[in-house]
C-alpha cells in the first residue's frame, strides 16, 4: 500500500504525519526541533514510520512545510505553512472559514474558501509577541510547565494585566508581578489574555467567518482558546492534535500531487 | 537583472556625473531631495547631488549598517529614516562608496516626498554651514487645487531669487524653459518604458526599473538623460515586440508598492524568478514618469505646469487617490496580485497600508500581501519571515490565463 508523508519543521517543534492513499492518518510524531532542523525532520519522519511499522520505501511522496521546509532531505517539494494549515484544517472541518494558527514564531489568521484554498491571510509583524515562543518564555519566567499553564489560568481568581506586547518587556512585567506576590494562576491568565488580544487583531483583519478553527501548538492552551473565542465572538474549534495540522496538510498535498 | 545593452551607457553617464561633481572647481554643488525641482539647478549650471541615491548605493553595496551605527552613536534615533541615518553616518566617518559625496554649497529640499527631509536638511545645513531652501509642497488630501498650485508657484519665484542672489547673477528663465522641456521629454520616455510592462510577458521588471532609475532621478533636464532613455526605450520596445520576458517563465504578474529593499535586490530577484513571478510595475519608479503627466497645452504658464507635476506625486496623495491608482494599475497591467512593502523608514509611504490593501483587494478581486522591511536597514529584515509571507501570497494567486 502506498503512503504519503508531510514533515513540518518549525522554529520550536518538528512534526511528521503519514497518511494512506485513502487519506487516513496512519501515524504521527512531534519532536523538539533543537539545534539541527534537518535532523529534527528526519527524526520526526522515522519516529512516525516506526509507529506505523512502515519503511521509507512504503512512502511514495513526501512534502515539507514550516520554516525549515527547504532543508528537509526527504521532501520532493514544499508548501508554505499557510497553505498546509488551511489544507489540514479543512480535512477535519470541511466548513472551516477562518483558521487561526499560532506556532513557535508566527501567528496567523487565514481566510479559506472552497476546498481549503487560501483566500487571504494576515501574519504577525516581525516580533514574536503572542506566539508560542512568547508562551514558552512566560512559562519559564513563572517556572510552570508549558502544558500546565491553561489549567492554572482557568482557576484564576484575580484579574491582572500584562500590557506590553513585546516578549522581552512582557517577561519583565511577569517577573515584577511575581515579585509583588501575585498568584501564578492569575499571571497565567493575564499571559493568555495578552496572546488572545494580539491574535484577535489578526483575525479581524482577514475577516471572521462563521466557522473558526485554531491550529498550532498554542491551540493546546484552553485558556487562550476560550478568551480568543470570546474576543472574536465565535466559538473556536480545535482539532484533537492541533500541532500536526501543518504536517498533515503537507501530506495531503503530497498525495494530491501524486494523483496528477 | 535583465540584460540591456543600454546598461553600460548608464554606468558611463553616472560615472561621468559623479566624477564631474567630485572634481569641479567652477560649478557649485547643491544637495537635493529626490522629488525636488532639479531643473532650476541645471538652468544655472549647478550640479545636483542626491543624498538619497547615495544612501541607497551604500545599502546596495552592503555598507549601510556601519554608517547607520555611526549616526545612531551620535544620537540619531533608529526610528528615523535609514537614508538619513546612512547619510549622516557617511558624512561623519567619510565612509561609503567613492569616498563620500562632494560637500554642498547650498541645499534644496522639497516636502513632496516626506516631511522628514525638513529636519534632515536642517541638520545638513548646520553641519556644512550652508543655506537651505525648502520648497513646501502641501499634501493633496483632496486632489490638486488651484490654490495649491499658486502657493507652490510663489515658492518657485522665491527660489529663482534665492539662486540669483546666491550666484550673483540673474536667474536664466529662458534656459529653465529649455531644461524643463528636456526634463519632460526624459520623464515621458521613462513612463513609456515602464508602461511597456503591460506586454505579457513583461519585457522589463521592477528590479530593472530600480537599477535604471539613476538618470531620471539625478539628471532629468539634461540632453544626456533624454538620449539615454530613448536608447533604453528602443531596446525594451524591441523586447516587447518580440515577446521576450524579463524572466524565463512568467506565471504571476504583480505590483510592488513602496521603495525597493536595496540590500536584498539580488536575493529577491532570484526568489521571484524561481517562483515565476514578475514584479511588473511599481508606484515608486512610476513617480518620475508622472512628472510628464500634465501636457504643456493644459496650462499656459510653465510654472503652473511645473508646480502641478511636483505636487502630484503618488506619495503626496490622499488615500482615495492611492486606492484608485493602485486598482487602475492592477487592471491596466493585467496583474495577478500586489505586494506592499511596509517600509519602516518611510512612514508617509507605509501609513494606512492595511486599509489600502483591503480596499484594493475588494476593488480588483486580486490578493495582496504586506511585508515588513526597510529600504536601507538590514537589521530590521528577516529573510525567512518575508519569504514565507511572499511564498504564501504567490500560492494564493491565480496564475495568468
Amino acid at each position: 500500500m502506498s503512503y504519503y508523508a508531510g514533515i513540518d519543521v518549525g522554529s520550536l517543534t518538528a512534526e511528521a504525519v503519514l497518511i494512506d492513499k485513502d487519506r487516513n492518518i496512519a501515524a504521527y510524531a512531534i519532536l523538539p526541533t533543537g539545534n539541527n532542523s534537518q535532523k529534527a525532520g528526519t527524526d520526526a519522519f522515522r519516529t512516525a514510520l516506526g509507529q506505523a511499522g512502515l519503511a521509507e520505501a512504503d512512502v511514495s511522496r513526501v512534502f515539507s512545510t514550516g520554516y525549515s521546509r527547504a532543508r528537509v532531505l526527504q521532501a520532493e517539494d514544499s508548501k508554505t505553512e499557510i497553505a498546509c494549515h488551511a489544507k489540514g484544517a479543512f480535512y477535519f472541518f470541511p466548513h472551516v472559514g477562518t483558521i487561526i494558527d499560532i506556532g513557535g514564531q508566527d501567528s496567523k489568521a487565514i481566510l479559506v474558501g472552497k476546498e481549503g484554498r487560501v483566500i487571504n491571510f494576515a501574519m504577525n509583524d516581525k516580533c514574536a509577541a503572542g506566539t508560542g515562543r512568547f508562551l514558552e518564555v512566560m512559562a519559564g519566567a513563572l517556572d510552570v510547565p508549558l502544558d500546565k499553564m491553561d489549567d492554572l489560568a482557568l482557576g484564576s481568581k484575580e484579574e491582572l494585566t500584562i500590557s506590553s506586547t513585546c516578549t522581552v518587556f512582557a517577561e519583565s512585567e511577569v517577573v515584577s508581578l511575581i515579585s509583588q506576590g501575585k498568584a501564578p494562576a492569575d499571571i497565567c491568565l493575564a499571559v493568555s489574555r495578552a496572546i488572545a488580544r494580539r491574535t484577535a487583531g489578526l483575525v479581524t483583519r482577514v475577516g471572521v467567518a462563521d466557522s473558526l478553527v485554531m491550529t498550532g501548538g498554542v491551540a493546546k492552551n484552553r485558556a487562550v482558546v476560550k478568551i480568543l473565542s470570546k474576543d472574536v465572538g465565535h466559538l473556536i474549534k480545535v482539532p484533537k492534535e492541533p500541532q500536526i495540522i501543518g504536517a498533515l496538510g503537507a501530506a495531503l498535498f503530497a498525495r494530491e500531487e501524486n494523483g496528477r | 537583472m535583465t540584460e540591456f545593452k543600454a546598461f553600460s551607457k548608464m554606468k558611463e553617464l553616472m560615472t561621468n556625473y559623479y566624477i564631474e561633481a567630485k572634481t569641479t572647481k567652477e560649478k557649485p554643488i547643491a544637495w537635493i531631495t529626490s522629488g525636488a525641482p532639479v531643473e532650476f539647478l541645471f538652468a544655472m549650471d549647478i550640479i545636483p547631488i542626491y543624498p538619497e541615491n547615495y544612501a541607497a548605493m551604500c545599502a546596495a553595496n552592503h555598507q549601510s549598517i556601519e554608517l547607520m551605527e555611526a549616526a545612531e552613536a551620535a544620537g540619531f534615533s533608529q526610528d528615523i529614516c535609514a537614508y538619513a541615518r546612512t547619510d549622516f553616518g557617511a558624512a561623519m566617518t567619510q565612509g561609503g562608496p567613492a569616498g563620500g559625496l562632494p560637500p554642498p554649497h547650498f541645499l534644496l529640499c522639497s516636502t513632496n516626498i516626506c516631511k522628514t527631509v525638513i529636519k534632515w536638511y536642517e541638520v545638513l545645513a548646520r553641519n556644512y554651514n550652508v543655506p537651505l531652501f525648502i520648497v513646501d509642497t502641501p499634501f493633496l488630501h483632496n486632489g490638486l487645487t488651484k490654490d495649491l498650485i499658486d502657493y507652490t508657484v510663489t515658492q518657485f519665484i522665491a527660489l529663482e531669487s534665492f539662486l540669483g542672489n546666491f550666484l550673483g547673477r540673474p536667474f536664466d528663465r529662458d534656459r529653465l524653459t529649455k531644461v524643463l522641456s528636456l526634463s519632460r521629454e526624459a520623464a515621458d520616455y521613462w513612463k513609456k518604458i515602464l508602461y511597456l510592462g503591460k506586454t505579457i510577458p513583461s519585457p522589463f521588471n521592477s528590479l530593472d526599473s530600480f537599477i535604471h532609475l539613476g538618470p531620471i532621478v539625478t539628471l532629468r533636464g539634461t540632453r544626456e538623460c533624454v538620449d539615454y532613455y530613448k536608447l533604453l526605450y528602443e531596446e525594451v520596445a524591441e523586447r516587447a515586440q518580440k515577446k521576450i520576458g524579463s524572466i524565463s517563465e512568467e506565471r504571476y504578474r504583480v505590483l510592488w508598492d513602496n521603495l525597493p529593499i536595496w540590500f536584498k535586490m539580488r536575493r529577491l530577484e532570484r526568489f521571484f524568478e524561481e517562483k515565476k513571478c514578475t514584479l511588473v510595475v511599481t508606484t515608486y519608479a512610476n513617480s518620475w514618469g508622472g512628472l510628464s503627466n500634465f501636457q504643456a497645452n493644459e496650462m499656459n504658464d510653465p510654472y503652473e505646469l511645473f508646480a502641478a507635476s511636483y505636487l502630484n506625486v503618488y506619495i503626496n496623495w490622499g488615500f482615495e487617490n492611492r486606492i484608485k491608482y493602485l486598482s487602475q494599475l492592477i487592471d491596466d497591467f493585467s496583474l495577478t496580485g500586489f505586494i506592499m512593502h511596509s517600509n519602516r523608514s518611510c512612514k508617509p509611504y507605509s501609513v494606512g497600508m492595511y486599509c489600502l490593501q483591503g480596499e484594493v483587494s475588494k476593488l480588483t478581486g486580486k490578493p495582496g500581501v504586506i511585508i515588513e522591511a526597510d529600504q536601507n536597514d538590514p537589521r530590521v529584515y528577516s529573510d525567512a519571515q518575508v519569504e514565507t509571507r511572499l511564498e504564501a501570497f504567490i500560492e494564493s494567486m491565480e496564475p495568468v490565463s
